[in-house]
């Protein structure tokens, strides 16, 4: 398990962005940026991933299928708000298909301001994300070790 | 037990909307029968937000700020989409320098709008290094936005009247030599698109759209020209097109490939444009201020996106919030072509056919 602390992996799920922070989130992922350098890949599949980003706001739509990727990563996990649109709805918040921020739906850990949310904010959300992810993990292990009697 | 018969039995594989190879959501159910894909039926509505309704609640000027977020990528093309149409409700005559400078941010958006979609094309045929030195690339763009306008992504330079802020000597000289070091990066990369082998197995002779079927499903932007349509609303009088001398770009094949030559052309065409540019600016105000009655009347307006023809419709009704405000997106006219495109391909080419309409699915829902 200590492998997560070293390489989390992350996995993006645009909720009704605007694109913005999408393309600033992918391009974290490329050179100039290059989160790979802390050990962050992006993955495909929730299973695999510790830190679900998630961008842009809540709609009826797309809240189960938030809701579905946030059940299906496996514990502990993090999850990060990046941008206003997924932190309160934003510019948006106002529109008739727009439940608001990503907390309507599932616990948000950290959330990035920003619209939109720049690349170095990204990284320090992810950064930010992982020192939660570390108390997590932390607290899981010692809930386990109650479960099977072992002396602390 | 299975017998011979049943093999080529139909099976539907639901695609998205979370996808690695989608940044964003989109649904598509694809019937295949083995590998082959016999239809795809797209769904979509997962980023819909309803912001053309928001105009009846936002005042006019302030409503350029939401139009702006209909996409982080066209973001520019957006704004200035609205305002013009807005500009022509009201009458309003916008300073040559600003027309200008509106042209030159038009073409740089288009620059990194075409190197996001080759970098992303090259993640899609899983070509991992090639998206990442467009990538890197495509930061240049992305810096030169940043010191001009203030923002990467989302501008907000455009508003009724002109622009907000004005492009001084110095930069203008940055920006022209920038734009001499991206073409020569760029020279390097293209060559890889156009002429490697790996590429080219990828994109060759896959997903044909012909002539015609792109005129009967209404294709546009590089979509319609890569099948050999000429149709560029550039050349319709918009902004300062007509006095930088420039052509479609086309192509023949209405393959992958000829849609990746007329994207990589047309970066090709920008760069020239935005470096014309910084050398044919005139002097003058930005800005004028917009005086006179609250819009009223109705106003059409098309503009070349990146992704092809936008239009814009508004409606005013004499107040300061516009009565309709009404956006048709290129990539919700380039759907119907990428559902014909779909059919009889490989399941494994599923993700490079889709990704060169360059879709942008905020666009299409707004």
């Amino acid at each position: 398990m200590s492998n997560t602390a070293k390489s989390p992996w992350l996995i993006h799920y645009d909720g009704s962005s605007c694109n913005g922070c999408d393309i600033e989130v992918l391009a974290c992922l490329t050179p100039l940026y290059d989160i790979e350098r802390f050990g962050i890949i992006n993955t495909g599949n929730p299973k695999h991933a510790d830190v679900f980003l998630v961008t842009g706001s809540v709609n009826e739509k797309n809240a189960p299928v938030i809701r579905q990727i946030y059940e299906e990563m496996l514990e502990p996990k993090v999850v990060i708000a990046v941008g206003i649109c997924a932190t309160s709805g934003g510019v948006f918040r106002r529109c008739y298909n727009v439940m608001g921020g990503t907390d309507k739906v599932i616990p948000v850990d950290v959330y990035v301001p920003g619209c939109a949310a720049r690349p170095e904010a990204i990284i320090d959300g992810v950064v930010k994300g992982l020192e939660i992810l570390e108390r997590k993990r932390e607290a899981v292990r010692m809930s386990r070790k109650k479960v099977r009697g072992v002396p602390q | 037990m299975r017998g011979v018969n049943d093999l080529g039995k139909r099976t539907v594989i639901p695609f998205g909307p979370q996808h690695p190879i989608l940044p964003e959501p989109v649904h598509l159910d694809l019937v295949i029968e083995d590998e082959k894909v016999i239809e795809a039926i797209p769904s979509i509505g997962f980023i819909h937000r309803g912001l053309e309704k928001l105009a009846e609640v936002r005042e006019y000027p302030e409503m350029v700020y939401v139009i702006e977020r209909i996409c982080g990528i066209c973001s520019f093309g957006h704004g200035l989409g609205y305002v013009t149409a807005v500009e022509g409700l009201m009458g309003v005559e916008v300073p040559e320098r600003a027309d200008y400078l509106r042209t030159m941010w038009h073409e740089m958006s288009r620059i990194h709008s075409h190197m996001l979609w080759l970098g992303l094309t090259a993640d899609s045929f899983g070509f991992e290094s090639l998206f990442m030195h467009t990538w890197k690339v495509r930061e240049r763009i992305m810096n030169m936005f940043d010191l001009t306008t203030g923002g990467r992504v989302i501008h907000s330079v455009c508003k009724v009247g002109g622009v907000r802020k004005d492009v001084g000597g110095e930069m203008l000289e940055r920006i022209a030599s920038e734009v001499r070091d991206i073409r020569k990066e760029t020279k390097e990369l293209t060559k890889v698109f156009l002429n490697d082998t790996s590429v080219k197995n990828r994109l060759c002779g896959v997903g044909i759209l012909s002539e015609d079927d792109a005129r009967d499903l209404c294709a546009v932007g590089p979509v319609a020209r890569a099948s050999g349509i000429n149709q560029d609303l550039r050349l319709n009088g918009m902004c300062k097109y007509g006095e930088l001398g420039f052509e479609p770009v086309t192509g023949k094949s209405g393959d992958c490939y000829a849609r990746c030559k007329v994207r990589i052309l047309e970066l090709g065409q920008s760069l020239d444009m935005v470096e014309k540019i910084t050398s044919v600016l005139p002097d003058g105000p930005v800005e004028v201020p917009v005086k006179g009655p609250l819009p009223t009347g109705e106003f059409m307006m098309r503009l070349e996106q990146p992704r092809g023809e936008a239009f814009y419709y508004v409606k005013g009704n004499g107040t300061k919030h516009l009565e309709r405000m009404r956006v048709r997106t290129p990539t919700n006219m380039n759907l119907p072509s990428m559902v014909r495109m779909l059919q009889g391909c490989d399941l494994a080419d599923v993700p490079v056919i889709i990704l060169t309409i360059d879709p942008c699915i905020s666009c299409t829902e707004r």
